[in-house]
């Protein structure tokens, strides 16, 4: 790892002054080039950013830390939704009292995800905004589409943890259970820019596939930094559920998840559902002919069933991966009959 | 140990739960007389905290990382990113000249082959590790690229690129495994070895009733210690002192003696604490080549250090197998043919065989076997715990299980009407009452996705013992006592074993005794591989002890006036048998010798009955270890996940020391032979030749939550073959998991997995539960 210098920014505005690119086209650069002093980057719990600058991905001139901007990790009730400062670890998203309640499906998914020891450092923020775990685009060996390459390794090798939707020249799976879950329940990012004004975008736009963009995976701009992200209000009646599958328990990355958000009448039937995949595709994976199985009916094991199928309709399995497709439709099945008990 | 001075002794013999007798054994008259059986004991047989726990917790214990020596240099090595290649040009000059660099060493020159990713090419040694990379990245390679190949079966292919040209030739050096020469190179193909064949397999399968054949695969596993391999080498005119994580001090200083011309004298190797080695660090290596060529041209002391991704690229593997394996039986179940044909791959390497798993595990009179190492271009195996019968027994175990299935007998029947080895069948009784096999039910049958099952297999290996081991012990004049070998602790507690083994000759604790290993500035001791340390150093340590605690007798014996055979000792003092009154403190007696300490250097004596089988320095003792291992899994039909639930392991290690220390080494490797089962596999991408999972996040380990309730059941084994009668433990206990845990997933899903790991990608294509790919 190269030398690098470390300055601590002390508002939002100060670190999106401070820093003039983004990790996704600071790893663009030229490797030759991008060791200046000139690449500044942020960094908030670091976990991503120090792989990417241990694996040889990324070589800033200089870090600003964002941890220790006051009150940018706070969990607060806003407009009768929620706002997760930016800077909110996972530990503190899984265990938040409100979360764990109303939005339980959040809750799990960042207890899900990594160690113990990560989820106390990692944060939302950075959680979102982490690159890709593709075997292929994390060597610096294999200069792949996502770095400016010419090809997507993954379509002829090794594909097994791969997109088995959305993969339009590209098969990374986007890697945070967080944001298959925000993206159930509509939540919507905060980015603030050195002049302090804000934008505000739903996390289904912001998340962009290869189709859109083949070497990011958001609409970050340079000149912003992710502030918080906001939870739109629910009905009480609302029930979420987050279902994981990884090759092992502890500390691994999802082969599969879902996230199923619920809402449903007096009557028991189902007037609202959200359905999201992840690890399915380079983006949060809604599925609408699954959520559209649910809408208008009293949910039972068929009908879960059926949302399961559906989920997985129109899935395009690479080579070594079509596995992932009972299991997401297990999945699916499994969180909607436990979101609706 | 010929000759009349030879005096009989009687010797505890058999299993303890079982039943004991007594055996007469004719042993050498610097022996010490039999240990009776552990109950008798005050020390030896009762579990004891490892004496570096505390320090190893807390993060006092230093490695091989953490030695400083003034003017300390860095080296890293540069690897080619290539799989295959020849070397057209080397150009260093521009590294040579960064700032810090002292010495550069071209490990590929010009011409040079390299043969797998990660195979080394030039390694610099500056003053820091962040010069030596920066200088790194200054050196200039040209290659010319070859074709390459990197799986088993496309290297099998007659038109496949070639890994070893006519006339080239694979080393076949590789520590632990037993490699033939003069076998035939065919392409990529080396082989066959067929050695172990025996009767007339065609005539065994013609006597046949039942039959069970089928493919079996397993994966390259890398060992992951949990140390990386590090060296500081300091070469300097009158010697060489090497720091190094090994798991052989003393055969370490020997190939340093011998590759850089040095007397035995000139060398001394040490080693500090281990953070793991299992089987990759029985040799110097080629990086500990580089360091010390890099010290003997710097002037200075070299660190080197591998990190995590030359780990796996270059610091050996448990090869990749294919076994095909045919078992004829009678309708009563007992056998009457095996053949296993097996293709292997350690990479570059030799040494991708099965070892004598299906050869010796059960009586049956016709046997052949045809093993083969296949040549890809990916880095070199090692032995890794259990080399050989851990891929071994993944087949021939499942094959069992399936016979016994077919046959309609429990597959506990099937062993005992096979299976001579006594110890065995008391395991299986154990384990069996132990894991509730009576619960067994037939596959499939919980309602629900969730099914469980119960499954077991068995292990075999070779009860190793280096005759070349020697100890010395010495009783200082304040009646402190310490113990010296150049033997190495990988991580086992093998200083606590001496330290019991001494204190119990001595009538003292453990926590009385200091024990100095790991340095060959101390008597040579045994390496740590094959599971033979404490088979090889605990009887010279005790028999040192003894021949020591004999010469505090004769100097005493005149202030007691008795003979010196009249005294004893205990709770720390010296004293007339049978007379409490007439006692005196160790620490009080010693305060009367003639000398500052009494001192005495033993050797490993031969196994009282004869060995087995010799070889230079080792031998084979004569009875095999053996285990059974139960695992209780649930597998989710759905997702495919398996989660093994519960394993109870019984083995066998002859007389056990310190079952605390065994318990923890039958866990490891129970928990790695359950990383093996589900979960650890090097990725190869076949168009670029990378491993694409050099690190610890996509090479996947087991984990706590992974980690199942892990019953250890230790036998009590008596022999009456040394002065101990323990043998080892470590690789035993992985052997038999992998296959307990596919039998179990039969039982409980009613579909048999045949090839490693067992990922839910492969438990749903067996149920057929995956769609077919695009």
């Amino acid at each position: 790892m190269d030398r690098f210098s470390w300055q601590s920014a002390r508002s939002p505005t100060e670190a999106a002054t401070l820093g003039n690119t983004t990790v996704a086209e600071a790893m663009l650069a030229d490797p030759a080039l991008s060791a200046a002093a000139d690449c500044v980057v942020l960094k908030a719990g670091g976990i991503d950013l120090l792989d990417l600058m241990k694996e040889g991905l990324l070589r800033p001139g200089r870090v600003v830390n964002l941890r220790g901007i006051p009150g940018l990790d706070s969990i607060a009730e806003d407009a009768g939704g929620l706002r997760i400062g930016a800077l909110a670890t996972l530990e503190q998203v899984a265990t938040h009292p409100t979360l764990r309640q109303r939005y339980t499906a959040l809750a799990d998914a960042a207890e899900s995800s990594a160690s113990p020891q990560i989820r106390h450092v990692a944060t939302l923020g950075g959680n979102l905004l982490q690159r890709p775990r593709c075997w292929y685009f994390r060597s610096a060996a294999h200069r792949c589409a996502r770095k400016g390459g010419e090809y997507c390794f993954a379509f002829t090798g090794e594909n097994r943890y791969h997109a088995v939707f959305g993969h339009d020249d590209c098969a990374i799976v986007h890697p945070s259970t967080s944001a298959t879950a925000l993206v159930a329940f509509g939540a919507h990012v905060e980015l603030t820019n050195a002049q302090g004004s804000l934008r505000t975008v739903p996390l289904s736009d912001f998340m962009v596939g290869p189709a859109v963009d083949i070497m990011r995976e958001t609409d970050l701009r340079s000149g912003e930094v992710l502030t918080a992200v906001v939870l739109p209000s629910m009905p009480a009646s609302t029930r979420s559920a987050f279902l994981k599958q990884a090759e092992k328990p502890s500390f691994d990355w999802s082969i599969a998840d879902v996230a199923v958000v619920l809402d449903r009448a007096a009557d028991g039937r189902c007037q609202h559902a959200s359905i999201v995949l992840g690890a399915a595709a380079p983006v949060p994976w809604r599925v609408p002919h699954a959520e559209a199985a649910l809408v208008g009916q009293t949910i039972d094991a068929t009908v879960a069933h059926a949302a399961g199928q559906a989920a997985i309709a129109g899935a395009a399995p690479l080579r070594h991966n079509a596995y992932k497709l009972p299991i997401l439709a297990t999945l699916v099945r499994r969180a909607v009959l436990q979101a609706a008990a | 140990m010929s000759g009349d001075n030879l005096r009989s002794e009687k010797f505890p013999v058999g299993i303890a739960s079982v039943g004991l007798a007594e055996i007469e054994r004719r042993i050498p008259p610097d022996e010490p007389p039999p240990l009776p059986v552990n109950s008798a004991l005050q020390v030896i047989g009762k579990s004891t905290r490892r004496q570096d726990g505390r320090a190893k917790v807390t993060g006092a214990v230093r490695y091989t990382v953490d030695i400083k020596l003034p003017g300390l240099l860095h080296a890293r090595v540069l690897r080619s990113s290539l799989p295959h290649a020849r070397v057209q040009a080397v150009d260093t000059a521009a590294a040579a000249r960064q700032p810090g660099v002292r010495a550069v060493l071209v490990i590929a020159p010009r011409d040079a082959i390299v043969r797998y990713v990660g195979a080394p090419v030039v390694a610099i040694a500056a003053t820091t590790p962040a010069a030596a990379e920066a200088a790194l990245r200054q050196v200039r390679i040209d290659y010319a690229t070859l074709p390459f190949v990197v799986d088993l079966d496309t290297a099998r292919r007659p038109n496949a690129p070639l890994v070893y040209q006519a006339g080239e030739q694979p080393s076949l050096a590789i520590a632990e495994i037993p490699v033939a020469s003069g076998l035939p190179l065919t392409g990529n193909v080396r082989g066959p070895e067929t050695q172990g064949s025996r009767g007339n397999i065609d005539q065994g399968f013609a006597q046949a009733e039942m039959l069970v054949e089928s493919d079996y695969r397993t994966q390259t596993q890398t060992h992951c210690c949990m140390e990386p391999h590090a060296i500081v080498a300091d070469w300097r005119p009158d010697g060489l002192t090497v720091w190094i994580s090994t798991q052989f001090t003393a055969g370490v200083r020997h190939e340093l003696a011998q590759t850089f011309g040095l007397k035995l004298n000139q060398v001394r190797v040490k080693v500090a604490a281990m953070g793991g080695g299992f089987g990759s660090k029985s040799q110097l290596g080629s990086y500990g080549q580089y360091a010390v060529m890099l010290s003997r041209q710097a002037g200075a002391p070299v660190r080197l250090v591998l990190d995590r991704a030359e780990e796996h690229l270059d610091s050996g593997n448990r090869p990749a197998t294919s076994q095909h394996l045919r078992i004829g039986a009678q309708r009563d179940g007992t056998l009457t043919a095996i053949s296993l044909v097996e293709y292997g791959t350690a990479g570059v390497g030799v040494g991708a065989g099965v070892g004598n798993f299906a050869q010796a595990l059960y009586t049956c009179p016709n046997f052949s076997s045809a093993q083969n190492d296949v040549f890809i271009n990916a880095g070199r195996g090692s032995a890794m715990r259990g080399p050989g019968n851990t891929p071994g027994a993944f087949a021939m175990e499942q094959a069992m299980d399936e016979l016994a299935d077919k046959l309609g007998l429990d597959p506990l029947t099937l062993r005992d009407r096979n299976d001579r080895s006594p110890v065995r069948r008391e395991e299986r009784r154990l384990g069996a009452a132990r894991i509730g096999w009576d619960r067994r039910h037939a596959p499939g049958a919980d309602p629900g996705p969730i099914k469980r099952g119960i499954g077991m297999a068995q292990s075999l290996w070779g009860a190793n013992v280096q005759t070349n081991a020697a100890c010395e012990v010495r009783l200082l004049r304040d009646g402190s006592v310490e113990v010296l070998s150049s033997v190495q602790d990988l991580g086992t507690g093998v200083a606590t074993v001496l330290a019991q083994v001494v204190a119990e000759e001595f009538g003292l604790q453990p926590s009385d005794i200091t024990v100095r290993i790991g340095d060959t500035d101390f008597p040579a001791g045994p390496p740590s591989y094959g599971s033979r340390t404490t088979a090889s150093v605990t009887p010279p340590a005790r028999s040192a002890a003894w021949q020591v605690k004999q010469m505090l007798f004769r100097q005493v014996a005149p202030t007691f006036g008795v003979a010196p055979e009249q005294l004893v000792v205990g709770n720390g003092q010296v004293g007339v048998r049978n007379d409490p009154t007439r006692a005196m403190s160790l620490r009080a007696a010693a305060a009367g010798l003639r000398t500052d300490q009494l001192s005495v250097v033993a050797s490993r004596s031969d196994d009282y009955g004869g060995f087995r089988r010799r070889m230079s320095d080792a031998a084979l003792a004569q009875t095999d270890l053996g285990g059974v291992q139960f695992a209780a899994v649930a597998v989710d039909t759905e997702t495919g996940a398996i989660h093994v639930e519960r394993v109870v392991a019984v083995q066998d290690c002859g007389r056990p020391i310190n079952p605390k220390l065994i318990e923890s080494q039958v866990q490891g490797g129970v928990l790695m032979g359950i990383s093996y089962a589900l979960l650890e596999e090097r990725v190869i991408d076949q168009h670029t030749g990378h491993v694409m999972n050099a690190d610890m996040e996509q090479y996947k380990l087991v984990g706590v939550r992974e980690t199942p309730s892990i019953d250890v059941v230790v036998l009590e084994n008596y022999q009456g073959q040394s002065a101990t009668d323990a043998y080892g433990i470590a690789e035993p206990a992985n052997i038999a998991t992998a296959p307990a845990i596919a039998n179990a997933v039969f039982n409980a899903i009613g579909v048999r997995l045949r090839s490693l790991p067992m990922t839910p990608a492969v438990v749903l294509a067996a149920l057929g539960s995956v769609p077919q790919g695009s």
